[in-house]
């Protein structure tokens, strides 16, 4: 069975192919454990998940996934240096406090760190926001400005802009519309960039 | 499901402190089949003052203590495994205790009865798998004191453990657990009746014992609970009595719940029992809880209750802490619950589905004995 028929979600598809066979995987903010269960039974992962939200908790122990229920920004500093290969953080970098704090943690507890979001640079928000003259509301980013989840808002280009801030390496990056993945200016045309992540190697 | 106790002896059991218990009898339960490859059972702990009846019916239509999540399609699914729970060193319902006759003297040990802890009830619990011919558990479970049983067996024994189940428990007990244990042993030692422990065949130490299952009673329920449960209702009147009589209803309560314990558990057994928990420490002996962990090897499911203050959610989070802290394989959840902690024995619907998923996957990836 095609993973995304599995899944769902575009991302999914994505990083289910970033993860090579066998490999410790962590995904933050698990929800009900979809990623990790179609990881166990297809890649033959080791895997682990954080997730806060109790019923999904409760759903992803059900399907058999390791999960803890806690707070991903305060949760990730109990596990050692290089505990896993690939670090999931799939459209939840934007709901984050302390974004950048959380990724450093990840790279000391990862070798790898997948990340996805919502690209706001898309021109359905640009175009939503000039028309409209109020917060965008579309498809990718449906919430009301008092009810959303997102803390943060950022583009393609603002988080390509980080990358080098930070001087991590980026291993890969992949644009998605929808389930067609495309590389022609992806701040514009992406609704969900994938990244995979290392940190850079410093020589001692 | 009609069930029947049955029992097991040994000569003799070596315990903590140095001592040897000789002639030492476990009472006991099974439902469900061992399969033939004997990889199906679980040993259920149990709390305080529970026993070896945990699931099913009795011969006096009483039903066991987790009849709930132990029997058909329940979490501990006795169609798919073996359960067996026995009652633990110290106890009062069929396994040596200090009510028991103490060999060569044709009378009760009373506070003779030497002293025990978790891990005294736990090897003893190993000697009844040996003796039931079963090399590695499926999971050992239980809540409250079942669950530090739980973590002395993955610790103790991990060869023999493929899951652990720890629920609304601790890895030590605090200052207010053992405070409370405290408060209940000296109601039953400053009970004129308690004769300092030879009670037996005369009058017992019923007021001290029931005002100890009082306190006890109030500490496993939760504030919301009782609001729910009694509120300000009064007992069969319309105004106060203004002569200390029962006036209302959680009065009333903690009076029958009271002396109902006293018919069925030994004030001995109470103080014995409560001091192996105010003993337990999994970090004696070790630099941090996650040291003491480290040689676990099992799977973890370990779950609490919102409204626990007895065993509050915090103490279960500091065992998932130490074991995330060496990579150990931990789930955890805290459930939502309005009935404090007792919830893990009345509130079992969530955790139901929690266990039956967690047991499934660790059916399914059995690891049998490391080698």
């Amino acid at each position: 069975m095609k993973v995304r028929e599995v899944l769902g979600r575009s991302d999914y598809a994505l990083i289910s192919e970033l993860i090579p066979e066998g490999a410790r995987v962590l995904d933050l903010g698990c929800g009900d454990g979809a990623l990790l269960e179609w990881l166990k039974a297809n890649k033959h992962v080791e895997a682990r998940g954080v997730e806060m939200r109790r019923e999904l908790v409760q759903q992803a122990i059900a399907r058999g996934v390791t999960v803890y229920q806690g707070d991903l920004e305060s949760s990730l500093r109990e596990y050692p240096d290089g505990a896993f290969d690939y670090v999931v953080l799939s459209q939840t970098l934007q709901e984050l406090r302390q974004p950048l704090q959380v990724m450093r943690e990840i790279l000391r507890i990862g070798r790898y760190v997948v990340v996805a979001f919502p690209n706001f640079g898309h021109w359905r928000v640009r175009v939503s926001h000039l028309f409209s003259g109020r917060a965008p509301r579309t498809q990718l980013f449906p919430y009301g400005w008092h009810d959303s989840p997102n803390v943060h808002f950022l583009t393609i280009l603002d988080f390509e802009e980080t990358v080098g801030e930070q001087g991590w390496v980026v291993e890969k990056r992949m644009f998605l519309s929808g389930h067609i993945r495309g590389t022609v200016l992806p701040n514009l045309m992406a609704e969900v960039a994938v990244y995979l992540i290392r940190k850079p190697v410093r020589p001692e | 499901m009609i069930t029947e106790t049955k029992c097991a002896q040994f000569d003799s059991l070596a315990l903590e402190t140095g001592e040897t218990l000789r002639g030492v009898q476990v009472a006991y339960e099974t439902y469900g089949e061992l399969n033939a490859q004997r990889t199906n059972a679980i040993l259920v702990l149990h709390a305080f003052t529970g026993d070896a009846h945990a699931a099913g019916i009795d011969h006096e239509g009483k039903p066991g203590w987790w009849a709930n999540m132990i029997g058909p399609g329940k979490a501990f699914d006795t169609d798919r495994y073996f359960v067996i729970c026995s009652n633990v060193l110290g106890g009062c319902r069929g396994t040596t205790g200090p009510a028991s006759e103490r060999p060569g003297t044709g009378r009760p040990y009373g506070l003779r009865f030497p002293g025990i802890t978790i891990s005294d009830m736990v090897r003893l619990q190993k000697m009844l798998v040996d003796h039931l011919g079963i090399e590695r558990l499926l999971a050992v479970t239980g809540g409250s004191m079942g669950g530090m049983q739980a973590l002395e067996w993955a610790v103790a024994y991990p060869e023999t453990v493929e899951a652990c189940i720890p629920i609304a428990t601790t890895a030590r007990h605090s200052a207010q657990q053992i405070a409370f244990n405290e408060t209940g042993r000296q109601a039953i030692m400053m009970d004129p009746d308690f004769a300092g422990g030879d009670f037996y065949g005369g009058k017992l130490p019923a007021r001290g014992l029931s005002v100890a299952r009082m306190v006890g009673h109030i500490t496993y329920m939760s504030d919301e609970s009782m609001r729910e449960k009694f509120g300000r209702r009064l007992r069969n009147r319309e105004e106060f009595s203004y002569d200390f009589d029962v006036d209302f209803e959680v009065e009333s309560y903690l009076r029958y719940r009271g002396t109902q314990f006293v018919g069925r558990f030994d004030a001995n057994s109470y103080l014995y029992i409560t001091k192996a928990m105010d003993y337990f420490d999994l970090t004696a002996g070790y630099p941090s809880l996650a040291a003491s962990l480290e040689r676990a090897t099992s799977r973890f499911l370990v779950i609490s209750f919102t409204s626990d203050w007895l065993y509050p959610s915090y103490q279960s989070q500091e065992i998932v802490n130490a074991l995330r802290s060496r990579n150990h394989d931990v789930t955890y959840c805290e459930l939502s619950s309005n009935y404090g902690h007792d919830a893990f024995l009345v509130d079992v619907g969530e955790q139901t589905e929690i266990v039956k998923g967690f047991l499934t996957r660790c059916a399914r990836e059995f690891r049998g004995a490391a080698r």
